[in-house]
């Protein structure tokens, strides 16, 4: 038989209290009974809502908006990153776009949360992996489906993969996303 | 730069929560027990110290700017100068550093590195986004942002490249709750198996619950004082513990917030640039390496710390330490999971690359006369977090690399029984130790040498 629950789920909100308990007195030794009593704790809202520049890297998310993974590449040296980057680390140059999506996409390492940040928890258990594409110098940090997260192996690792976009774009880079090539 | 030592040190209670008090108060129980250690009132002190260095990570937990001039006023230090340091998790290591840099300086005589994190006012699940907005919101975060899936991932690929197995990172859980069985001070400590810490909830494959510490409100204090101000402390009063503990070695490296970006050395960069003096003096070290290049491996990829290699290089250098396994007696590092300390064991020298996870199960890393319930074939060589490190003693950002030092502080005093009030974990004539603190997967890692004068 599947193990029953046995505590219930703790979450924040309740009853609004009016009235918080003092000395009706504020006599030395009710005053000094104050430092035996428990902290108060309240709950405080805290929601903004930015308005974030993807500047420089703003046609990485037109590409894959566009069904296109493009990356950056230094003129003189050819190195190139598979996230955008708007100067070189070496050279200190400006990198230029090129287009990497048909390239051979392997698996480089990878994880399996089962847990995650708040915003991320309705979508574990999901699977985070680092791509290496053929003739790219750095990795790519993507979302990889396709696969059993109940099933974690190593094997996956130097596994072939290929890009999908989401039909309908975010903007985030979580439109594109890997399955296995097979 | 003048000689500096570190004199005191206090840390406060850690625990899941503190809602007794606020920050300020809280960094003042650690702050009061740095002040009665040395035997001064706290008036006596407030004339002696100099000013202060603030550390503190995220401004989110609080939901407080400015925190540390709170503190500075809390604690009676204005209006002497203070500022504060923020490094990710690797903050408390660098105000050490940054206290130690205006003492060596001569900007100061006495100066009191205080660091404390409140990261309770958060649900944990929150707490965790709050710490995943440490990496690239553009292009990290969004994809799925949560640290232990970052580690995880580069604990895949070590096991990839090197043959690593989760059971050998567990011994690192073992080894730190089993010694904070004895530190008075750690948040959480048991007795556990290998098998304890891989049935324990999966968190981020391979990583479970177990191999990763968890979260804490609480609060660390250090006293770093030039030859100049031991005298003005004397002269007020103090009773410095002798021997004195001198700092010998600072060292920082950084890396890519983005690890995608990583790059992935040759073999010969890798030796010119990152290889420790005793790897590159080594014919047997090189032809291993060789190999592994030989094989695939490239460096430091995201399986290894290079900025963990590079502080820890650095230090080493300002130290004269050229074998660290057995020219340092014990080492505090940023366990934060079981991985990123077997990682550590390779970035610090401690074994070469590669060879983390066999390190981590040989027992060389353990403390001599304790039971682990483990067999282990090797004797210990370097205790590796003799405290509990941060899996059993927790985690409050800020204070976290300043708990290390005040903990390195007791050992060289050799006064580990009366803070702890145990004497298990004292490392026999401890007369070197290392601290090292990490941040953002490697972002920025500081390590600091401190050794026993005289």
């Amino acid at each position: 038989m599947a193990k029953l629950p046995s505590r219930r789920e703790e979450t924040l909100g309740g009853y609004i209290v009016h009235g918080i308990p003092f000395p009706v007195e504020t006599d030395p030794d009710s005053l000094a009974f104050l430092k035996k009593m428990a902290p108060i704790v309240i709950e405080q809202d805290y929601k903004i809502t930015y308005l974030h520049s993807y500047a420089q890297d703003s046609p990485w998310f037109a590409a894959l908006t566009n069904k296109r993974i493009i990356a950056s590449q230094e003129p003189d040296s050819g190195y190139t990153y598979a996230m955008p980057r708007g100067a070189d680390m070496y050279s200190g140059e400006e990198t230029r776009w090129i287009d990497i999506t048909e390239r051979t996409a392997k698996v480089h390492a990878f994880t399996v949360c089962f847990f995650g940040s708040e915003e991320f928890l309705p979508e574990t258990p999901y699977v985070l992996a680092l791509i290496e594409f053929e003739g790219v110098n750095t990795l790519l940090l993507t979302r990889l489906m396709g696969v059993d997260p109940n099933a974690a192996t190593l094997d996956w690792i130097g596994m072939e993969v290929k890009p999908r976009f989401l039909r309908n774009s975010k903007l985030k880079p979580t439109d594109v996303y890997f399955v296995p090539s097979e | 730069m003048r000689p500096v030592y570190a004199i005191s040190g206090g840390v406060s209670k850690f625990a899941k929560a503190r809602p007794d008090k606020n920050f300020q108060a809280v960094v003042k129980e650690a702050y009061d027990y740095a002040i009665a250690d040395l035997g001064l009132d706290f008036e006596a002190f407030t004339q002696a110290v100099d000013g202060s260095v603030a550390s503190y990570f995220s401004d989110h937990f609080a939901r407080q700017l400015m925190a540390g001039a709170m503190i500075q006023d809390y604690l009676g230090l204005c209006p002497k100068p203070g500022h504060r340091v923020e490094g990710g998790g690797a903050t408390g290591g660098i105000c050490f550093q940054e206290a130690w840099k205006s003492v060596a300086s001569g900007s100061m005589d006495v100066c009191v590195a205080y660091g404390f994190e409140s990261m309770s006012h958060v649900e944990t699940w929150k707490g965790n986004e709050f710490i995943a907005l440490a990496s690239d919101v553009s292009f990290d975060y969004p994809v799925g942002g949560f640290y232990s899936g970052y580690y995880a991932m580069m604990v895949t690929r070590h096991m990839k490249e090197f043959g690593t197995t989760p059971e050998q990172l567990a011994h690192v859980s073992v080894k730190n709750y089993t010694n904070a069985l004895y530190n008075s001070y750690a948040q959480k400590s048991q007795r556990i198996s290998v098998q304890d810490v891989r049935n324990s909830p999966m968190v981020a494959w391979p990583l479970t619950r177990l191999d990763i510490c968890v979260m804490s409100d609480g609060a660390a204090v250090t006293v770093l004082a030039s030859e100049e101000g031991l005298k003005k402390l004397e002269a007020a009063g103090a009773k410095i513990a002798r021997p004195l503990v001198k700092v010998t070695g600072i060292g920082r490296g950084t890396d890519a917030m983005r690890m995608a970006d990583r790059p992935h050395f040759d073999y010969d960069t890798f030796m010119r640039d990152y290889a420790t003096e005793q790897e590159k003096n080594s014919d047997d070290t090189r032809a291993y390496y060789k190999k592994l290049w030989d094989h695939g491996t490239r460096y430091p990829g995201v399986h290894s710390f290079r900025a963990g290699r590079t502080a820890g290089n650095m230090a080493y250098k300002m130290a004269g330490v050229s074998d660290p396994l057995h020219e340092l007696d014990f080492v505090e590092l940023h366990d934060a999971y079981t991985s990123s300390e077997m990682q550590t064991y390779e970035d610090m020298g401690l074994c070469r690359y590669g060879e983390g996870g066999p390190f981590a199960a040989s027992g060389k890393a353990f403390m001599p006369g304790i039971d682990y319930g483990l067999n282990l074939p090797e004797k210990p060589e370097c205790a590796v977090n003799p405290s509990g490190g941060l899996i059993a003693c927790g985690h409050p950002v800020g204070a976290t690399g300043l708990m290390q030092a005040v903990f390195a502080i007791w050992q060289l005093q050799g006064t580990i029984k009366k803070h702890f009030r145990d004497d298990h974990l004292q490392v026999k004539d401890a007369k070197r130790g290392a601290i090292h603190s990490h941040a953002g997967t490697g972002t920025y890692v500081s390590v600091s040498v401190l050794e026993r004068a005289g």
